[in-house]
């Protein structure tokens, strides 16, 4: 993850459009100058980071499940928990699930995990509307290739098809 | 109808912490109770799963931002459970 870019999701390693469920990899850096100030001598990646981590893997799964036909946006985190600190050189799994797919709106669930022990869980709210300017879109197609996307139908999914093989329909 | 409101209007109750004796089918959601967008999606959701129904939000606010539809055909208490009724009924047709 590079953090001073909000790039917080690492890799996809598992997406299930039925299920509409999707598990990322993400590994929190040796370095970076959010551990000089959190904290001096007791690196810990900031709470709301993990909240960011949550919301970013929930929001690739929506924009997966919608084809990137819209973008999504974190309107509220509900239920929050951290339940222990997270520090340099970790990797969080994270398990995004989807609960309600709501008109201009998404409910989701995600929980993250460091060797297989819960960290944070939440569930979120995401407002989703049409792309506010055509590079965004172009940027989160370029994220997910970056980060293992499967861009097949379902039933192709065992191959892992990456994002550059996509069918996007509305490009 | 009735039941619809008595459960419309304990979700909102709940939600939005607001006592449920202000909460009459002439309230209007946004100028009367102070509901505001993003708790109305916390409304939506509980809505949505309580009648196993999606409410048309986006379609809605088009129409209201185009001039199409006022607020008070859908926020209205009595008129959002006219909708809520309308989406049932169209679900088990």
């Amino acid at each position: 993850m590079r953090l001073e870019y909000f790039q917080m999701v690492d890799k996809v390693l598992a997406l299930d459009l039925e299920a509409r469920t999707l598990r990322t990899a993400n590994t929190v850096p040796d370095k970076s100058p959010i551990f000089e100030g959190h904290f001096p001598g007791h690196p810990l990646l900031p709470g709301v980071l993990l909240f960011e981590i949550m919301a970013q893997s929930c929001g690739m799964l929506l924009l997966r499940l919608n084809n990137y036909d819209r973008m999504a946006f974190l309107a509220s985190v509900d239920k929050g928990k951290l339940r222990t600190f997270v520090v340099p050189g970790q990797v969080i799994e994270v398990f995004a699930e989807m609960v309600h797919d709501g008109s201009g709106y998404a409910r989701l669930k995600a929980e993250g995990r460091v060797e297989g022990k819960l960290v944070c869980n939440a569930e979120v709210t995401l407002k989703t509307m049409p792309f506010p300017a055509p590079e965004l879109r172009g940027y989160l197609l370029e994220t997910a290739e970056r980060i293992g996307m499967p861009m097949g139908a379902p039933a192709e999914l065992g191959s892992a098809a990456p994002a550059s093989a996509g069918n996007l329909t509305h490009v | 109808m009735s039941s619809t409101f008595e459960t419309v209007a304990n979700i909102i109750a709940e939600t939005c912490d607001i006592p449920r004796e202000n909460i009459t089918p002439e309230s209007h959601a946004i100028d009367d109770l102070g509901i505001d967008s993003l708790d109305f999606l916390d409304i939506a959701f509980a809505i949505d799963k309580a009648f196993g129904i999606k409410l048309p939000l986006e379609s809605w606010t088009q129409e209201v931002n185009e001039g199409k539809a006022t607020t008070e055909q859908y926020f209205v208490l009595k008129n959002l459970c006219a909708r809520i009724d309308e989406l049932i009924a169209a679900k088990s047709a």
